[in-house]
């Protein structure tokens, strides 16, 4: 087989609007504590661009710089060449508060020290609209409310976060996330711990807030066919090196997903041209890995 | 949805420091001396309306000259140490975070009792010297307690108390080389007391109290955010190094003073937080202020009942907090962490 090209042209499904997000060339190498020593591990230049509307799944294997790459984009990390631009603007050089009314981050995993109300919980993402003490007006107020509106999780208000569900802690979280007012969302594995059910309505959720509130949406995931299903783009990384980007239609294909995961993949395409991923029983075709130089 | 707001704010504060002075006259009342409650009110309006030649000489050296000092230093010494706790556990991440059990007060009492072996005449030394050894100590227990970059809470408790065994063995060594006469005044103060006549009168303690409190409340909103992960905090829009870098002075300073005027009073940075949060919920523009005077009622109290209850021995006042503190501090302990 040929040796995987990086697809740079943009995708089929086209969203509305300037492109809002723009990855040039972008790349990342964790240190292990001293300039003399080889990097522990590298994100080769990664590049993509998104528009308002867009939602763009980041896949890969694990260990493949998905959350790297989304540290990138939070401006959390700072590339080591190329850069990250939100409206025109480097991610990495915004102070931290322009950076959190911008983009907004969904973490993997969220851990409370103290118990919080969920509406407590939804009211932090006012912080960065706020001054000195930063007592919630009104105003902060009517945003939480209707961003909890906005995932159905208005009844789950007074309920403290430690006692509500993964599902409805998600959303919760979605919610603290919506309050920001942001122009880009962000999510780590958000599906990570929810059943099949929750995460197929936590995607619609993302397509619709992207589509209502005008957002671009970045999720990292594994799930393929929910990336498929719901993603205008999807953004393939393995070891540290960006494979392809485009439609799920471009990316997925049969040969190229077997070697990237080393398991025994095919690829069906419905009726509406949307592919699917299906898992092979047998043993694992992973013998030989595709040749990252493209 | 109930946010908080100034007016409650106010309405909290008031009403602790409210207490906070009905603790103040009832341990005025309190002592190897009782004094009537008609005696200690008029004797008190006659301070308000500034007519003290009228008190009895008697009372005023018992209630003004002897009692009230000391309960102003308990005032101090509480609120310093629970703001410090506050701090620390929100700067460690860790509930059961204290000066005390981190090692931090053990920390700036060696550097006290450096100052007093090494520039006793020095009135500016000791506090400065506690401070320090509060600073350095903070900070390599902070690095003792990182695993693979992240702060890992046993690692971290562990590494305290191992810490604070340490420098006790430092303190113990450094005590050998003191005449006996300073040795049993030490030996006092390092339990927790508060009967040394400490320059209470001197303002500027309560001043430095004041700018420390005040700079750690500055971060309180984001505090608040801190407690789910510098990350979080991070993408939340909260200056982080510049935000903890504050709450590790500001706390570092607290316990340097709490413990240069009264030696290392435990537990009390554990427990009035917690029992703060449980009151007024965890929010740290609530939790800080009334820290601070729930700090102050629990030491002005527990130094009363360790001047009374086996008067006329006066207990260290340490004793009284670590009795009621290690127990909170256990059944934290199994609740709390994970």
């Amino acid at each position: 087989m040929s040796a995987p090209q990086n697809v740079m042209e943009p995708p089929a499904r086209l969203a509305w609007g300037e492109v809002r997000l723009s990855v040039e060339q972008a790349s990342y190498a964790y240190g292990a504590g001293g300039e003399r020593q080889a990097p522990l591990f590298t994100l080769g230049a990664t590049s993509f661009q998104a528009r308002q509307r867009e939602l763009v799944a980041v896949l890969g294997p694990n260990a493949s710089g998905k959350s790297t790459l989304l540290r990138l984009l939070a401006g959390s990390a700072k590339p080591l060449s190329g850069r990250v631009l939100l409206d025109g603007f480097e991610t990495s050089a915004m102070d931290p508060r322009t950076r959190a009314r911008r983009i907004a981050m969904v973490q993997q995993e969220t851990s409370l020290l103290f118990p919080v109300r969920a509406w407590e919980y939804v009211l932090q993402g006012r912080h960065p609209y706020g001054h000195g003490l930063r007592f919630e007006t009104p105003e902060d107020c009517a945003i939480a409310e209707n961003a909890l509106a906005q995932l159905g999780a208005t009844h789950l208000a007074d309920r403290p976060m430690h006692e509500i569900s993964g599902g409805e802690k998600q959303r919760v979280i979605l919610a603290r996330a919506l309050a920001q007012q942001p122009l880009l969302l962000l999510l780590d594995e958000p599906t990570l711990h929810l059943d099949l059910g929750a995460q197929v309505e936590l995607l619609r959720q993302l397509r619709r807030l992207a589509e209502e509130n005008r957002y671009t949406v970045v999720v990292v995931t594994h799930e393929l066919n929910l990336a498929a299903e719901f993603a205008d783009q999807v953004v393939l990384l393995h070891r540290g090196k960006c494979l392809r980007v485009g439609a799920p239609a471009e990316v997925y294909h049969p040969e190229f997903l077997t070697q990237v995961y080393g398991a025994d993949l095919e690829v069906e395409t419905s009726s509406r041209g949307i592919p699917r991923v299906i898992v092979r029983g047998g043993p694992r075709g992973g013998g030989e890995l595709p040749r990252m130089e493209s | 949805m109930k946010p908080l707001t100034p007016k409650r704010l106010a309405w909290i504060c008031g009403t602790l420091g409210g207490a906070l002075l009905l603790v103040m006259a009832i341990s005025l009342k309190f002592g190897a001396t009782p004094v009537s409650l008609t005696e200690l009110l008029v004797n008190l309006w006659r301070v308000a309306v500034g007519t003290i030649a009228e008190i009895p000489s008697e009372h005023q050296m018992f209630v003004f000259e002897l009692r009230l000092p000391r309960i102003l230093l308990g005032v101090l010494v509480g609120a310093a140490l629970s703001v410090a706790g506050a701090g620390f556990q929100a700067l460690l991440r860790n509930p059961l975070a204290d000066p005390y059990v981190l090692g931090v007060s053990s920390g700036a009492a060696l550097g006290a009792i450096l100052s007093l072996i090494l520039a006793a005449n020095r009135p500016l030394a000791m506090p400065l010297a506690a401070f320090a050894g509060a600073a350095v100590t903070i900070a390599a227990v902070y690095f003792l307690g990182r695993r693979s970059g992240e702060i890992d809470s046993y690692t971290l408790l562990l590494g305290g108390i191992i810490t604070a065994s340490f420098l006790s063995g430092v303190i113990m060594f450094l005590m050998t080389t003191l005449s006996g006469r300073d040795l049993r005044g030490i030996a006092f103060w390092l339990m927790g007391d508060l009967s040394s006549p400490a320059p209470v009168a001197a303002g500027w303690l309560f001043a430095v109290l004041g700018l420390a409190i005040g700079a750690i409340y500055t971060t309180a909103a984001d505090l608040n955010l801190l407690l789910s992960g510098e990350q979080e905090a991070m993408h939340l829009g909260v200056d982080v190094p510049r935000v903890k870098l504050v709450v590790y002075l500001g706390a570092s300073v607290l316990t340097g003073l709490a413990v240069s005027v009264s030696g290392a009073i435990g537990y009390v940075g554990l427990l009035v937080p917690h029992v703060m949060r449980m009151l007024f919920g965890s929010d740290y523009r609530v939790l800080i202020p009334t820290s601070a005077l729930g700090g102050a009622i629990v030491i002005v109290a527990a130094d009363t009942l360790a001047r009374t209850i086996v008067s006329p021995t006066q207990l260290p006042v340490g004793a009284m907090t670590a009795i009621a503190g290690a127990p909170t501090f256990l059944y934290l302990l199994r609740r709390r962490l994970p």
